[in-house]
């Protein structure tokens, strides 16, 4: 088994607990320790990718263009790559960010729609960018579908195409058969980014590793939506214990997790009862906070809320039906309550 | 009664749609012509099995009938920006429903008046005509800072074009919310959906006004908003009331924003009603060319042939 690439998203990923609401100080600050401690990709973006700053997502407190700019202007050695959602963001923002200096794009779709980015990886090749296909809500289809899907990114120009388990439902056993039957029908690499909604991050990471696995993400503290993802310290620590020399320093990552990024963040992102919900209905981690904030809205149980999503297979991206979700069930419930027998 | 006669360009979804659509009321319209380019095409073999001329010359055929004077173009944006020229050439109007955006864009219940003199009018994009509509009725009573959208569409209903021009979208339907629906900075997002069953098109529209506001006011402008494009979208409904609900905007500042949830259920003329995102395409398109066929018959002379 050979080590995997590690991208660290604690500034893109991260962006969803953080509200969308880094500044500059401190992403130069994280970018600058994850550098030094040897991580050689660094996303940075608003968590819903370039132009995901808006009312349905939160708007950013910094233009996440000048976050690009002082992550690259903070780094030595690692890239920086930006997460562009076409749909959400377009070829313009993209262009921009490539002008600040970042050097990787990954370009994400939903699992079955992968055909919707073959402009924005046309474009990612004629600017000589490193290109990252994400498959998101990669539990919803068999390992056989997303292999198709990975396969038109690849045909598009993808250096790398990853299974996204955006929910954080997986198991081990589906990450790896996801993982194995990408490896089986591209010749690109593959990666793998974990949710910890089921507590399964680096289980599945290392379950994905083990299914050849050639790039995996994490993030300082697991900082990230819903309960976050695989932190970062602890993938080197693990891959460091399997022998595989992954060029991370995990003394250096497991200071910057403690004492740059922990201090700035509000939460430390858990599986708690929202977060499992999540990752047991199977819905979108950056649901999390956008419930929450409904159902007190509206007097109902969060967790009503996200089963609910979850039932009507809401795909990523689609925090407006949170709002929706919830009167509807709000209404329900009135009904319910007027007809009660006395 | 007279009527203008009009045609077709264009066999596909769209095209047989919009067929049904004006042969289910044909009104001040006649259709003269439905054309393709491929003479073994299912749209031609609909149209002629219900007694329509057709022709596999495209825009040629159109070009040889001096009496047609309406023209849907639901081709494809390459298409349209060879036909639209030749089109504007022989004096006959384009309704076009590519998004080749040649011409003025118009949302009918928005600028239709003030564009019945354009020689080419684009119908933007299936967002643009779903949402703009109700930015404008915001816009109309009270000034707004910022609108934005979100599409979310049903998987089936987004063709090979849409896909591959995404960015179009988002790009067309953002300057649209700001030149049409008079929002000062606009934002538009779609979504695909692949869910089985299809779902139907769901609109999210946020707006925020640039300061207090009339809550009742701006209610009111909305329902009269949603009522005036059902008579021509039928199944267009609010899931429920609008939504006011304290945020902070984009530079920070708090603000009232509103919060519509819209559903287009398509008619099921040809297409399925899932497909009510490509519904609210072909019913503009009908609207534009029964008020232009209305004009036309009011004041002949306009425009030359």
């Amino acid at each position: 088994m050979k080590a995997p690439r590690i991208t660290d998203s604690s500034l893109r990923d991260g962006s969803h607990p953080m509200r969308h609401r880094f500044t500059v100080d401190q992403v130069r600050r994280v970018a600058g320790a994850l550098d030094e401690a040897g991580v050689p990709v660094i996303e940075v973006s608003h968590g819903d990718g370039l132009g995901g700053s808006s009312l349905q997502y939160g708007f950013s407190l910094v233009p996440e263009m000048e976050l690009v700019s002082a992550a690259v202007e903070a780094c030595a050695r690692a890239r920086i790559a930006v997460l562009l959602l076409p749909g959400v963001g377009t070829q313009t923002e993209l262009r921009e960010a490539v002008k600040r200096g970042a050097g990787v794009v990954r370009i994400a779709t939903q699992c079955t729609e992968a055909d919707v980015s073959e402009q924005h990886f046309n474009l990612a090749k004629e600017l000589g960018l490193e290109a990252v296909g994400f498959l998101m809500m990669a539990h919803m289809r068999p390992p056989e579908i997303l292999a198709e899907q990975a396969a038109l990114m690849q045909r598009y120009g993808a250096d790398c195409v990853y299974v996204v388990d955006s929910a954080g439902a997986m198991l081990p056993n589906d990450a790896a058969a996801r993982v194995a039957a990408l490896k089986a029908a591209l010749t690109c690499e593959v990666g793998f980014h974990a949710h910890n909604n089921l507590g399964l991050a680096i289980g599945n990471s290392l379950a994905a590793l083990e299914a050849g696995a050639d790039q995996i993400d994490g993030c300082l503290r697991g900082l990230g939506a819903g309960s976050g993802n695989a932190p970062t310290e602890l993938l080197a620590a693990v891959l460091d214990k399997l022998g595989l020399d992954s060029g991370l320093d995990v003394f250096k990552l497991c200071d910057a997790a403690e004492y740059v990024l922990a201090p700035m963040m509000p939460f430390q992102p858990i599986p708690n009862r929202d977060a499992i919900s999540i990752g047991y209905a199977g819905v979108y981690s950056t649901f999390l906070l956008h419930a929450r904030r409904a159902g007190e809205r509206f007097g109902l149980d969060s967790r009503e809320i996200l089963v609910e999503l979850g039932r009507r297979k809401a795909m990523a991206g689609q925090e407006d039906w949170i709002l929706d979700v919830a009167q509807d069930l709000a209404r329900a419930k009135a009904a319910a309550s007027n007809q009660s027998p006395v | 009664m007279p009527a203008i006669k009009a045609a077709i360009l264009g066999t596909g979804n769209i095209g047989s749609d919009l067929m049904f659509k004006l042969l289910r009321q044909p009104g001040p319209l006649t259709l003269a012509l439905f054309a393709g380019i491929d003479p073994a095409s299912d749209g031609l073999a609909r149209a002629r099995a219900r007694g329509i001329p057709t022709s596999a010359d495209g825009i040629a055929a159109v070009l040889a009938d001096p009496d047609i004077r309406i023209v849907f173009d639901a081709t494809s944006a390459k298409a349209h920006a060879r036909h639209a020229p030749a089109l504007a050439a022989a004096g006959r109007i384009a309704i076009d429903l590519t998004p080749a955006a040649y011409g003025p864009g118009v949302v009918p219940p928005v600028n239709l008046d003030a564009n019945l003199a354009a020689p080419n009018l684009n119908l933007i994009t299936c967002g643009g005509q779903a949402t703009i509509p109700l930015v404008h009725a915001v816009s109309r009573v009270t000034p707004v800072r910022y609108a934005e959208i979100v599409s979310t569409i049903a998987s089936r209903s987004a063709g090979p074009g849409t896909r591959q021009n995404i960015d179009e979208f988002t790009v067309t339907t953002a300057r649209g919310l700001e030149q049409l629906g008079g929002a000062r900075s606009g934002k538009a997002i779609i979504i695909l959906n692949p869910a089985e069953p299809p779902i139907f098109m769901r609109n999210t529209v946020y707006v925020l006004p640039e300061g207090e506001f009339d809550e009742a006011g701006v209610t009111a402008s909305i329902e009269a908003m949603v009522a005036e494009v059902a008579e021509y979208v039928p199944g267009y409904r609010l899931k429920g009331a609008p939504v006011f609900d304290s945020v902070s905007g984009a530079d920070g500042r708090p603000a009232r924003s509103i919060t519509l949830l819209l559903e287009v259920e398509g008619a099921g003329d040809y297409l399925p009603a899932y497909a009510g995102r490509l519904d609210i395409m072909t019913a503009s398109a009908c609207r534009v060319g029964r008020t232009l066929a209305r004009s036309l018959l009011q004041s002949p002379h306009l425009p030359a042939k």
